[in-house]
């Protein structure tokens, strides 16, 4: 750094690399890599462009909003529809934001500091984010969240790209194992998150309900399948605490 | 997506895309205030989500596109069975779940696809 820069401006600067460095070495980078490599290829098998994917990346930065989103360019399926099923995949967003920002404000903070950060709000970064910004100094704690959010969105945008023109290239066996990166990498980290009761029969009351609403053609089988699903994972939870 | 394809792609991407995605973080960014990460509401919602992502999910592996689909359905769920195995024995490491889930695909895939 130049020598006339303020020492806590340079030691922002600092915290934003420090983040930046824990992305790329944190366990989640290569599950984001394989995540993406996944979503390149299936961006390719619908015939969007790797720009769109990254514009994609960019703007909506959640993987399961963008893969509902890109495929529904193949699957087919109305706007609204597409619509619904993205913002209910989304709304875990929601209490995410709610629980991180408490950890990135100071007394200090104006609202448009924190848009940043809850815009990087996302699965790994927020996992992340928990476990290391208790660690850092509060008044740099903004800075190295945002150092750690660009590191995972821009590794996204790259591995998107590296999917995208290796599922052009390759053989069609590996392609379809790329484009398998996607729902395995989802299935696991969705399992490893899923700790609480509630969680896990969510998930498996999603895996079933799911299949069954789309092989009857249901309309918004997504929908239904989280609302119905969900619901009764949470009422069954609820019930089990009552009775104890 | 008949509709999607009227539009274009950026114009679809924006709306049933960035837009209802980017609407729940700034309710939280506005609504911060107040709300623990224990209440109901949080715990449905987080509940709801689940079930959602585990239809997603359930849905790219059943219905597969593009080369996936050209590797038989048997093979796509023994795959899924071995990452999840994988995972556990792996004590719980998500990185060996996806290797063995990708793995069988690949070994599957090569060895019994037609």
């Amino acid at each position: 750094m130049p020598d006339f820069l303020p020492s806590s401006q340079s030691s922002a600067v600092a915290a934003f690399f420090d983040g930046l460095r824990s992305a790329v070495m944190s366990v989640f980078f290569l599950v984001l890599a394989g995540t993406y490599i996944g979503m390149g290829a299936l961006t390719h098998s619908v015939d969007l462009s790797p720009l769109w994917l990254a514009l994609s990346t960019v703007l909506v930065w959640a993987a399961p909003a963008q893969l509902i989103l890109i495929s529904s360019f193949g699957t087919g399926g109305t706007l609204i529809e597409v619509a619904i099923a993205v913002t209910l995949s989304a709304m875990r967003l929601f209490p995410m934001v709610v629980a991180l920002l408490p950890l990135v404000r100071r007394p200090d903070s104006r609202m448009r500091d924190l848009v940043l950060p809850a815009h990087f709000t996302a699965v790994s970064m927020w996992v992340e984010s928990l476990r290391l910004l208790p660690l850092v100094p509060s008044e740099r704690r903004l800075a190295f969240c945002n150092g750690l959010s660009s590191g995972y969105m821009g590794s996204a945008v790259i591995f998107g790209c590296i999917g995208y023109y290796l599922a052009a290239g390759l053989p069609a066996l590996l392609s379809g194992a790329l484009l398998f990166l996607t729902p395995m990498s989802f299935f696991i980290s969705t399992v490893n998150n899923a700790r609480l009761l509630v969680d896990r029969l969510s998930l498996m009351l999603g895996l079933v309900i799911a299949p069954l609403l789309a092989f009857w053609a249901l309309p918004l089988d997504l929908l239904w399948t989280g609302i119905v699903g969900g619901t009764a994972a949470y009422a069954f939870n609820r019930m089990r605490e009552a009775a104890q | 997506m008949k509709a999607a394809v009227e539009l274009g792609p950026y114009v679809t991407l924006i709306l049933v895309g960035f837009l209802p995605n980017e609407v729940w973080r700034l309710l939280g960014l506005v609504l911060a205030r107040g709300l623990d990460e224990g209440s109901e509401l949080v715990v449905w919602s987080r509940a709801v989500a689940t079930a959602t992502l585990a239809g997603v999910i359930a849905k790219l592996i059943l219905f597969s596109t593009g080369e996936l689909a050209g590797i038989p359905l048997s093979i796509r769920l023994g795959a899924a069975a071995c990452a999840f195995v994988g995972y556990m024995i792996a004590k719980r490491s998500v990185f060996a779940g996806v290797a063995a889930g990708e793995v069988a695909l690949l070994v599957g895939g090569y060895f019994f696809a037609p």
